[in-house]
């Protein structure tokens, strides 16, 4: 009986292994296709291409524009990771440290633009942009992308400030410091290293985030996902190896922003407090 | 001025509506919740609102024809049925592969550098992993030469513009997060429960089946119905690596078509709004289903 439950765990445990190796063998493959691709001359019908070069991606970056359009993104990236952090930090601040009447209501309005997805969403906000002429416009697509990662910051925030020990407040009001100070010089520290955590991940998703911008992007405010999303869709008309050298410039700008990331922020401590498995 | 305070009754015995904000606990740095508020509320709800009530309003015909419209024609109303054929497979294939990773993942010394090889698909994002399934999938593919090479198949096997195109670009896209999730409630049990309960001799089966699965049943429920919405919001992938026209026309497309091709916002709002309420349907299923489930367990513990 002991036997036949080891050999059955042993199976299992083989099984998962083999799982996880084969998603993982396959999403390398499937970055690996991409690099590849984009440094070949021309790949047709071979294992591997006869020759490499990188001349598409001279040939993307003229084709595309992607000077303008990394600098767009750059905008608008910059701007949604400081404007959701001065308008997400403030109330995470309230809702962790303060009981109000009202205060489900208010959580239950800061996690909708989470479970609903952008698309549902982004339609109709598209719709009320255009009416309002803003939809086209960097402003627009700013405001766009806000809708999430507001909320998300919010999220983020809450819990970390509610472990900074409120005393360490009190105490700076003891000795006379009025709101304002208690702020520059207790909260920013203290909080700096989850602001810096909340600020990378809106970054991470800004970048990454195609259907908001999609929806109210015009020519001159496209960022670099959006753009990728054109290139793939006109594809044909254009040679494979350019798009795929813009697919991995779109890939190298997020992972970059990744790895920063994940040195600042356990990706599983996001949704609850871990226990330590001692 | 000595009338009008008579008037009133003393501030003692009737508070200052800044006293009675304050007792609800509405005071200076309670604000700070308000421009986030605001914003959400001018930029999520009144748009949502809007748009409910623009779907109402179509371009011709009765409040109800947007609906009426949708539901009698089986070109729209087929994108309901297409969209949950492609959403609900891949998000059960996710759950279903991300809790063994997670179980197996949990205790390991390089758990956090697997577990960003696993989540690299969140950061590339749909577009890419479409442009990248088309290269690798492709009929001169590598995946496609692998099975050729190894005799599995006689010719390339058709996996992009169709529905396997988009199938395997959700499940790429969408299992990192179911995982990351399932990996945080995994990892949030008290270690201490599944080891009292192996010390009164319950084997890893035991443990499984009366110790975490009830624990986990709660977040396992969330986790579906947000990869759940998730993937049934598929765009991009449905229309990169699937066939747009026919067998992927998933519900997205339909209002993207007629929000930004056919320029009918009340449509698209109505498109919108019926998208919403399909994905609330499953939520709330899901939720109660859930409901069900938990009761059982916690009852006949404690009995």
């Amino acid at each position: 009986m002991a036997r036949g439950a080891t050999l059955m765990s042993k199976a299992w445990n083989s099984l998962v292994w083999l799982t996880i190796g084969f998603f993982v063998v396959n999403l390398l493959a499937l970055i690996g296709a991409v690099a590849v691709n984009s440094f070949a001359t021309r790949w047709l019908g071979t294992w591997f291409p006869p020759g490499y070069t990188t001349r598409w991606y001279f040939a993307a970056w003229d084709e595309f524009q992607l000077s303008d359009v990394l600098l767009v993104t750059m905008e608008v990236v910059l701007a949604v990771v400081v404007l959701s952090l001065l308008i997400g930090v403030p109330a995470a601040y309230t809702l962790a440290r303060r009981e109000f009447a009202g205060k489900r209501l208010v959580t239950l309005l800061f996690v909708l633009p989470l479970l609903v997805p952008p698309i549902t969403y982004g339609i109709p906000m598209a719709t009320v942009l255009y009416q309002l002429h803003l939809a086209g416009t960097m402003t627009g697509v700013i405001l766009a992308n806000l809708v999430p990662t507001v909320p998300f910051v919010i999220l983020v925030m809450t819990p970390f400030i509610e472990q900074i020990d409120p005393k360490l407040e009190s105490a700076a009001r003891v000795f006379g410091a009025n709101t304002l100070r208690v702020f520059l010089h207790v909260l920013v520290p203290l909080l700096a290293p989850g602001m810096l955590a909340a600020g990378l991940l809106v970054l991470v998703r800004t970048v990454a985030m195609f259907e908001l911008t999609f929806l109210t992007a015009g020519p001159s405010s496209q960022t670099l996902v959006v753009a990728l999303y054109y290139s793939v869709f006109a594809a044909g008309v254009r040679a494979g190896q350019s798009v795929d050298a813009m697919a991995m410039i779109y890939m190298a700008t997020t992972l970059v922003w990744l790895f920063i990331a994940l040195r600042f922020v356990d990706p599983t401590q996001l949704v609850t407090r871990v226990k330590k498995t001692s | 001025m000595t009338i009008h305070v008579a008037d009133h009754p003393p501030a003692a015995a009737r508070p200052t509506l800044r006293r009675r904000m304050a007792a609800a606990g509405w005071d200076r740095t309670t604000l700070l919740v308000v421009p986030a508020a605001l914003f959400v509320l001018l930029l999520f709800i009144y748009p949502f609102i809007y748009g409910l009530i623009l779907s109402f309003e179509p371009m011709k015909g009765g409040a109800f024809s947007n609906y009426t419209a949708f539901f009698s024609d089986p070109y729209l109303y087929d994108t309901i049925g297409t969209t949950m054929w492609l959403a609900l497979p891949a998000t059960v294939l996710n759950m279903a592969l991300a809790m063994p990773i997670a179980f197996r993942v949990r205790n390991l010394r390089w758990q956090r550098a697997l577990t960003t090889i696993l989540v690299i698909p969140i950061t590339l994002g749909t577009v890419l992993v479409a442009e990248g399934l088309l290269t690798y999938l492709g009929p001169q593919g590598w995946l496609n030469r692998t099975l050729i090479e190894l005799g599995l198949s006689s010719g390339p096997v058709r996996l992009t513009h169709n529905y396997w195109g988009v199938f395997l670009s959700l499940v790429i896209t969408g299992f990192p997060f179911v995982f990351l999730l399932t990996l945080s409630y995994v990892t949030g049990i008290d270690p201490a429960l599944p080891a009292a309960a192996a010390t009164l001799g319950a084997g890893p089966s035991r443990q499984f089946r009366h110790i975490f699965l009830p624990l986990l049943v709660p977040g396992l429920a969330i986790a579906f119905c947000l990869a759940f919405v998730q993937a049934y919001s598929v765009f991009p992938s449905a229309v990169l690596l699937g066939a747009p026209a026919g067998p992927t026309r998933v519900i997205s497309i339909a209002a993207y078509q007629a929000a930004f091709e056919q320029y009918d916002y009340s449509m698209a709002s109505a498109i919108a709004m019926i998208m919403a309420a399909v994905q609330l349907v499953v939520v709330v299923a899901v939720l109660a289903g859930r409901r069900l489930f938990y009761r059982g367990p916690m009852g006949s513990g404690k009995g």
